[in-house]
């Protein structure tokens, strides 16, 4: 399968699990589809399924909880757990909650779900495997909206001053939070120069171009000294274009009409290939 | 208790080299002879201590043993949530030591007083909770939550305390202990308020009143036998704390006696009742100004005791 092929196989799994169980936030796992795909299946991220504590592996932090749909999606295709666990998302019973929680769920490296938590954990892990002289990277993806919180950049001084260059924070810059657009509440810009002045190095890339991603990301496993930040600029909502952008879906499940509609997009989608 | 709290991280660190030392910038000089010997394991996380709080829980993710150290607000309330979420929902083996408990930090003002840290470190599921008297007994709790797989908070006072104990003193974990006998009324403190209640049980002792100790320096777990067979035995209690009443070691005991079936008798809580901390002095000064004076502790007990008798 190509990595575009599992890309589109994501977003159905993401919306088919949405409308099985009712549960999660759709928008912002549709934005992060190629991000999870470049990670996981793009040759970045070093890991084994059959034995998810593996002390080598790479590290990936969901700060963004929220988009746990997105990530259990990409565990499952990734061989952490089987596809059929999916339809479970969110009920009695299930392991799999609206956010990951870390000894509960295999290949989750971090219970996140307030924002502003998990990409200074995330740094924390990054620091451990420097006093340790390991050569893991770890990857964290974060939300634009959660850099409003403080701890983000007491975090991101930290890293820099310790020279983390094991560190990447993936922002998904899709421009939008909870209520509206971010230009409306509390806007970041200009993003790229704030987090160069904080130490660290900056690329932008288009989010959802899979081979320019893949190139970001894979950094050398050694001799880097500043961490990186990737600035992912995303469509939130990204494949279906009622969700496109709009803040209402940062969380919503869609009613039958609309479920037909978005399968039908994400079909053809499919064969456009 | 902070040189001997160090004393003990030293040797401890020297002993693994993941325990780590963390500070939030406070303790100018205290920590040279630790970051000269053991610089990889000294880290400086700046005056940002919800970042210090999570990052910790990452590098406990991954084999470190990190002792958090600033004063106690800094650290309980300011990155409460980080305590929360990232150390006891994950369940991390990070140890939080916070510096400063109850007024001692006397004429800095209530910003930097500890009253309620004990009550909202104690709802916290999985969190061990030490609070030494003495210096002595600071090392040994400091032995002992480094012994402990899981979060502690270590609440320490500063570096004036007096030692009450001898070299045999020991320390156990959900243990509390009688540090003087009597048969009349049970006095219960934790942290070194333990001094002035021992000073109160010679007062009482002048007025021909009989008043055993119990030292309580592991609030949580708490030794709820020690307490409830103390008070069968003398029929009345006083707990004295130098924290908020509403939530601290007296609302604790009261939790476990009932849940025990042992409440009994006269029991009366003393501790800073729904006010901030008022004034300024030194230690021993403002507590008395604040109705928590050596006088005022022996004051209750004997009122305590009429109440016993009627």
């Amino acid at each position: 399968m190509s990595l575009t092929d599992i890309t589109l196989t994501l977003r159905r799994r993401m919306l088919d699990v949405l409308v099985k169980t009712k549960g999660g936030h759709i928008g912002g796992s549709l934005s992060a589809a190629e991000i999870y795909t470049a990670l996981y299946f793009g040759g970045v991220l070093r890991y084994r399924p059959e034995e998810p504590d593996w002390s080598e592996r790479d590290r990936f932090v969901l700060s963004k909880g929220h988009a746990s749909l997105g990530l259990f999606c990409t565990l499952a295709a990734a061989g952490f757990f089987s596809e059929t666990e999916l339809d479970s998302y969110t009920l009695p019973g299930s392991r799999l909650g609206g956010h990951p929680k870390r000894d509960e769920v295999p290949g989750v490296e971090a219970s996140t779900g307030a924002l502003g938590h998990g990409f200074p954990f995330a740094g924390g892990i990054a620091l451990a495997g420097q006093l340790d002289e390991r050569d893991y990277r770890v990857y964290c993806l974060l939300g634009d909206g959660e850099c409003q919180e403080g701890s983000v950049w007491e975090a991101a001084m930290f890293a820099a001053q310790q020279r983390l260059g094991n560190l990447v924070a993936i922002v998904d810059y899709n421009k939008l939070q909870a209520m509206d657009q971010l230009t409306k509440i509390v806007d970041l810009a200009p993003f790229a120069e704030k987090w160069r002045s904080f130490g660290w190095d900056v690329q932008e890339v288009d989010g959802h171009d899979l081979g320019a991603l893949i190139n970001i990301l894979n950094i050398p496993r050694q001799g880097r000294e500043k961490p990186l930040c990737v600035l992912a600029h995303t469509v939130k909502g990204k494949g279906i274009s009622y969700m496109e952008n709009q803040p209402l879906w940062h969380v919503r499940v869609p009613n039958d009409e609309e479920r037909k509609i978005a399968e039908a997009e994400l079909a053809a989608a499919g064969e456009v290939q | 208790m902070r040189n001997s709290y160090l004393r003990a991280l030293q040797e401890l660190a020297e002993e693994n080299r993941n325990v780590l030392a963390c500070v939030a910038d406070n303790g100018a000089i205290v920590y040279d002879k630790f970051r000269e010997k053991l610089p990889r394991q000294f880290i400086n996380f700046g005056i940002a201590e919800a970042n210090m709080v999570s990052a910790a829980a990452g590098l406990a993710a991954n084999g470190k043993i990190p002792f958090l150290y600033t004063i106690i607000p800094f650290l309980t309330m300011r990155a409460y949530e980080q305590i929360r979420n990232d150390v006891c929902i994950q369940k991390m083996n990070v140890k939080l030591v916070g510096i400063g408990a109850g007024v001692v930090y006397a004429n800095l003002g209530p910003t930097h007083h500890a009253l309620e840290d004990i009550a909202i470190m104690r709802i916290l599921p999985g969190m061990t909770i030490f609070s030494p008297a003495s210096p002595q007994e600071a090392y040994l709790a400091t032995k002992a939550a480094a012994a402990h797989d899981g979060p502690v908070y270590l609440r320490l006072g500063t570096n004036k305390e007096p030692e009450l104990f001898d070299a045999a003193h020991c320390f156990e974990i959900g243990k509390g202990v009688f540090v003087r006998d009597g048969g009349d009324i049970t006095l219960a403190a934790t942290g070194s308020i333990l001094g002035d209640v021992l000073k109160a049980a010679e007062i009482l002792s002048l007025k021909g009143i009989s008043a055993c100790v119990v030292n309580l320096p592991s609030i949580k777990p708490l030794d709820v036998e020690i307490l409830s067979s103390s008070l069968r035995r003398t029929g009345a209690m006083l707990v004295v704390e130098e924290h908020s009443i509403a939530g601290g070691l007296g609302s604790s005991i009261l939790e476990g006696l009932a849940a025990a079936g042992a409440l009994t008798g006269a029991i009366g809580l003393m501790g800073f009742n729904d006010t901030f901390c008022q004034g300024y002095a030194e230690h021993g000064a403002l507590k008395a100004m604040n109705g928590l004076g050596v006088k005022d502790i022996a004051e209750r007990a004997e009122t305590l005791l009429a109440r016993k008798q009627r």
